[in-house]
């Protein structure tokens, strides 16, 4: 079986800031990560191979640096990996950076055998936009399995493959034939400890990597900029809400005395408060 | 929010417009609300979304239709009534049994083929699982435009759909159009809109188109549907008080005073992205962007710094209360009263005032 797996290497949110004076991300020193999210996808997809054998790709769109993303996936196991760069695929939005996914796979699949499943992440913690996937489903023709948070059987001979998908109110268990997309659920699994042969190997091992002419891209009106129909107007900081909160005096006060005044506050702003809040208190 | 008033005057055709909209795009026209209706009913979110697609479809003098997909006629004529009497001038209603229970399939090639044949100029769904799941397919397909778990629409001078949605890390928002392509798409997550007014006995008239498929061509089966046993994840939503902590409690035990609060209160409680991260609150307990949007009579939010992650999934409740240390955070720019003290030493003394006054309440009462 051949599985791709798609990750992107995003900045770690948790430490991005935002210029005070020129509403900017700063995004200089700040470290990249593969996308929290993709090595879900990477799991589920080691995990399939160690059971029915094949080989697991990552491919990986971004700048060159994006490399150590994808070397760093090869130390958890994964058997080859393909960086995807070009500066025409710069300023794509889901639809053009799906339409350079989905040719990258089709590419992986003449130059490294056919392939049966592709996985992404949930969505990107940058981009956040859960559309990925499904675009690379839709443009390869391959059937989608979205939200999914179990595999539960994979027939290599009869080329089924049944999974629960988690839907609203439920969970799904859905039947269909590869080769598939899967959008993995984030907390289904945990990524392995990479093995020291694997880190070894990853260490030494060659990155593929491929500009659009290679990942057999003719039409670049469909990549980057130029192939992406939304565009961001306008970038701004939220404004703060006309009228000022009324703030608590602290100033001499104890603790009960603020509590008092905080309460006093808020039912002075809506007193029908208080009669919800006695109906919900009694547990009604 | 786009408060346009009912009878706003025409926008379109100002002159000046940056990109003239390809020839055969201009007869895209009206606003479409994908009406997500499962098991029997249909999704509050796609309720909401009429009541915010009719200010759209009024700014732009055009009309707002639901498209209602499922196995049964009869059944989706009742719920088309509940879609007239929250905004909708007519509905699409594409009935046929392979359309009973939720595929990606036979759901993509009935939107794009009404998508198709009709040509509307905006369509909203919800951001549930099975919004996102359908959107992106459908977009892709149509090769246009989507812009994905919006906070705001509008319509600019030039008639285009304007989706403003939190952008990424710290505190940004952006604005993002779909210029050149129709229709224009976007979602929009649970809660984030207000649920309109119901208007007993409006009406509209439905318009029947057939599905131009059999069970032969669909790969995918559903094989089973189980529900969720634990209906709890939904109340956190829909709760009138929730109470909420973050990172200023310092202390997983610190939390602790969230709950207590809540309990004296009958709240339901929450906290920010980076408590569940660190495993002091499960996943449905997240309040903001990517977790829970809440619209609460009352929300109380202790140690909270108030990113526009977790802005834009409170900005809905009808009163925001803030306890932070640090006078200068965010949280105080966007909430309606505050307090500039320590969570971790006033949570207890204000859970034990509120107990006083509650069980005074009740003796009297
Ligand atoms: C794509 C993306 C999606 C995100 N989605 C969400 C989301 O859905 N929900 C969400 O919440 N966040 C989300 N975030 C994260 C968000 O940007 C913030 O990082 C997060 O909300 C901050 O959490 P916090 O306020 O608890 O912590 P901090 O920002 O660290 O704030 C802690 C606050 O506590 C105050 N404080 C300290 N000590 C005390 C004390 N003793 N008493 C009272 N106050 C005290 C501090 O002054 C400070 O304001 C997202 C981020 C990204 C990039
Ligand atoms: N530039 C990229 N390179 C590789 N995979 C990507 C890229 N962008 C998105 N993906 C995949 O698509 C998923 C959804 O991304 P998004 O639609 O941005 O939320 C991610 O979890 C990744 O698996």
């Amino acid at each position: 079986m051949h599985i791709v797996v798609c990750i992107k290497q995003v900045p770690d949110s948790a430490q991005i800031r935002v210029h005070p004076v020129t509403n900017t991300i700063m995004r200089q020193g700040v470290p990249t990560i593969i996308n929290p999210y993709d090595l879900f996808a990477l799991e589920a997809a080691l995990q399939l191979r160690d059971a029915h054998g094949g080989t697991v790709t990552m491919l990986c769109m971004g700048p060159p640096m994006a490399e150590d993303s994808l070397r760093k996936a090869l130390t958890f196991g994964a058997d080859r990996a393909v960086l995807l760069t070009d500066r025409y695929f710069a300023g794509s939005d889901t639809l053009a950076t799906s339409f350079a996914l989905a040719a990258a796979v089709a590419k992986i699949g003449e130059t490294f055998g056919p392939v049966d499943m592709v996985f992404t992440g949930k969505q990107t913690i940058d981009g956040d936009t859960a559309q990925v996937g499904p675009g690379i489903a839709k443009r390869l023709g391959l059937n989608q399995l979205t939200y999914v948070s179990r595999i539960t059987a994979v027939d290599q001979k009869t080329r089924e493959i049944t999974v629960e998908r988690r839907a609203e109110g439920g969970v799904q268990v859905l039947k269909t034939a590869l080769p598939v997309l899967v959008t993995m659920l984030e907390g289904t699994n945990e990524i392995r400890r990479g093995s020291l042969a694997d880190a070894l190997r990853a260490a030494r091992a060659e990155v593929t990597t491929w500009n659009a002419a290679d990942a057999g891209i003719t039409d670049l009106l469909k990549c980057g900029l130029r192939g992406s129909p939304t565009v961001v107007k306008k970038v701004f900081a939220p404004s703060a809400r006309a009228e000022k909160a009324a703030m608590i005096e602290t100033e001499g006060k104890n603790g009960a005395a603020m509590a008092d005044a905080l309460i006093a506050a808020i039912l002075d702003r809506n007193p029908a408060l208080d009669a919800d809040l006695r109906r919900l208190s009694a547990g009604f | 929010m786009s408060d346009a008033p009912r009878q706003a005057p025409a926008a379109a055709g100002r002159a000046g417009m940056k990109k003239e909209l390809p020839e055969h795009f201009k007869a895209y026209k009206h606003v479409w609300v994908f009406i997500e209706y499962e098991h029997g009913a249909i999704h509050p979110v796609s309720l909401e979304l009429l009541g915010e697609g009719r200010k759209l479809a009024d700014k732009l003098q055009v009309e707002l239709a639901g498209v209602l997909i499922g196995g049964d006629a009869a059944e989706l004529g009742e719920a088309a009534k509940a879609c007239f009497e929250h905004g909708a001038d007519l509905v699409y209603r594409v009935a046929d049994p392979l359309l009973t229970h939720y595929r990606n399939e036979p759901y993509t090639k009935t939107l794009t083929d009404l998508v198709n044949t009709f040509k509307p100029e905006i369509v909203l769904l919800g951001a549930t699982t099975l919004g996102r799941d359908l959107a992106g397919s459908v977009a892709t397909t149509l090769l246009t435009g989507l812009t994905a778990d919006c906070t705001e629409l509008a319509i600019d001078d030039e008639r285009s759909l304007a989706a403003t949605r939190p952008t990424f890390g710290g505190s940004l928002l952006c604005t993002i159009h779909t210029l050149n392509f129709r229709p224009q798409m976007a979602t929009v997550r649970p809660r984030v809109m207000a649920m309109p007014e119901a208007v007993p006995g409006r009406d509209g008239r439905i318009i029947d188109h057939a599905l131009d498929m059999a069970e032969i061509d669909i790969v995918t089966k559903v094989l089973q549907f189980i529900p969720d046993r634990d209906t709890n994840k939904a109340q956190l939503a829909y709760a009138d008080v929730v109470v909420a902590g973050g990172l200023g409690l310092k202390s997983p035990e610190n939390f602790q005073l969230i709950k207590d609060l809540a309990a004296v209160l009958g709240a339901e409680y929450g906290g920010s992205r980076p408590l569940v991260q660190k495993g002091w609150i499960t996943a449905d307990r997240q309040i903001g962007q990517t977790g829970k949007t809440i619209r609460p009579k009352l929300y109380i939010a202790a140690g909270i710094s108030g990113a526009i992650q977790h802005r834009v999934g409170v900005e809905g409740a009808d009163m925001i209360v803030a306890i932070n240390t640090d006078p200068k955070a965010p949280i105080f720019d966007f909430a309606h009263v505050g307090i500039v003290a320590n969570a971790v030493e006033l949570l207890p003394v204000l859970t034990a005032a509120f107990r006083r006054r509650l069980s005074v309440h009740r003796l009297a009462s």
